[in-house]
């Protein structure tokens, strides 16, 4: 039995920060005691952002974005084209594509996809809510900016015949050579969709 | 234990952070489990995808233990699939119906099937009577055989309409009359005289054909509900009938 070197808050600390994407046991350790070494100018901001964090955040009800109000700044914010709508699956797609500045549209966030393997059904993704949006009217395009994978495309695919009544166009992001990319490193796959969905030049 | 095999995706799974688990139908070791390390990465991620057929090294320090996988891409069919509504749904109900096997289980006829359905999954002209004759190859395989060859009462080749929900053996025209409203109907492209090629109605009528032995053999049995792929392949299927030749498209866009 491993000897304990610290005491029951500070291996809780370790413990629950090796829960977090990216960190293990052992960089959980690190960052345990960097935060312990800052303690004033790191740790007891981090505990107060995070007790306001778990008091405020919420999901909006309307995209299933997470904020601290409901609906969320984006589904309020008057300068975005409300007649488009982009669907993601994650709130870490939405912030991607958000990073990427590209579109000034409203989102929608799945919440995951359709998966069998995982017992995922429609039931457990916000599909109705978007539907209902787009059946509230005002919508003129919905974007499927799903995964390009098996299980992204089948969501998409499901999503298309759900919307199919109303009058609404349905795009999707394109497949294929992502800007750095070799040729000579892509993968057969994604090669052919970029041959197939070739354009003029 | 180590050993190389060919092998078909059927699904991943996340596992931890970077990992995944990989279920393959393989040509001689059945439907199996294993996992890849760094499954998750930007390179193997698009290998991984379900349809895509894959040279596989599989090795453990036991046979029972789920063990991990290398995989090494033999054809890409994922990225050609993913447009049409009709393969994705028919890949997913393609999972389904193997996932009904039993793990490790070799079924090498199953597993070629498989290749020439991937093949052909795209074609909605072909892809609904390929996956009817998947169906009846996965209900033989788990001990449910229809016997479509001869008429159940006679023995007649001859006029085969109906099966018989007792046995699952075709029946002809004039043996079946008396019973026909308890009969099944069997579609003309499924009698072995048949040639090839088979209408919309016909492939609804097989499709109620085999669910109706699948839910009796197999989903009642095992208290499951049929997969939600199977109806999206069949709605996929009605929708690309219905639509004008111009809208044959089948894209989201």
């Amino acid at each position: 039995m491993s000897k304990r070197i610290a005491g029951p808050e500070i291996e809780r600390l370790i413990q629950l920060l090796s829960k977090v994407p990216g960190l293990g046991p052992r960089s959980a350790r690190r960052a345990a005691l960097h935060l312990i070494k800052k303690k004033e100018q790191l740790l007891a901001p981090l505990a107060a952002a995070m007790g306001e964090a778990v008091d405020k955040v919420r999901v909006c009800s309307t995209c299933g974005n997470v904020d601290t109000a409901d609906p969320c700044m984006i589904c309020t914010d008057a300068r975005r084209d409300s007649g488009t709508i982009i669907v993601v699956e994650d709130v870490s797609d939405l912030w991607a594509l958000e990073r990427a500045t590209a579109m000034n549209a409203k989102f929608h966030v799945l919440g995951g996809t359709l998966s069998p393997l995982d017992g995922i059904g429609p039931d457990q993704l916000n599909i109705k809510q978007l539907v209902t949006r787009v059946a509230e009217g005002g919508i003129r395009e919905i974007i499927l900016a799903v995964n390009a994978t098996v299980e992204g495309q089948t969501t998409a695919h499901y999503l298309t015949d759900q919307l199919s009544g109303f009058d609404v166009k349905v795009t999707r992001l394109a497949h294929g050579v992502p800007v750095g990319g070799e040729l000579d490193y892509l993968d057969d796959g994604t090669l052919a969709a970029a041959l197939k969905s070739r354009t003029v030049f | 234990m180590e050993w190389r095999d060919e092998g078909i995706i059927l699904g991943t799974r996340r596992h931890g952070e970077t990992s995944a688990i990989l279920e393959v139908m393989t040509r001689a070791h059945g439907r199996h489990l294993g996992m890849v390390k760094g499954g998750r990465s930007r390179r193997q991620q698009p290998l991984l995808q379900p349809g895509n057929r894959v040279e596989l090294i599989w090795r453990a320090r036991l046979d029972e233990h789920l063990g991990l996988f290398q995989a090494e891409s033999l054809e890409s069919n994922a990225a050609r699939l993913i447009d049409s509504a009709i393969a994705v749904y028919g890949l997913q109900t393609l999972a389904a119906h193997l996932r009904l096997l039993p793990e490790r289980d070799p079924h090498a006829a199953l597993y070629e099937t498989l290749s020439v359905m991937l093949a052909h999954l795209d074609d909605p002209h072909l892809a609904g009577e390929l996956m009817v004759r998947f169906e009846l190859m996965v209900l033989e395989e788990l001990g449910f055989g229809l016997d479509l060859s001869e008429c159940a009462a006679t023995g007649s080749r001859q006029d085969l309409v109906y099966v018989s929900p007792k046995s699952g053996r075709a029946v002809s025209r004039a043996a079946g009359a008396p019973w026909r409203d308890r009969m099944l109907a069997l579609p003309g492209f499924l009698a072995v005289t048949a040639g090839r090629g088979a209408a919309l109605n016909d492939v609804e009528d097989a499709f109620r054909l085999t669910a109706f032995f699948f839910t009796r053999h197999v989903y009642e049995p095992r208290g499951m509900q049929q997969p939600d792929a199977r109806a999206g392949f069949l709605a996929a299927l009605r929708k690309h009938h219905a639509a004008p030749a111009s809208h044959h498209g089948e894209s989201a866009a």
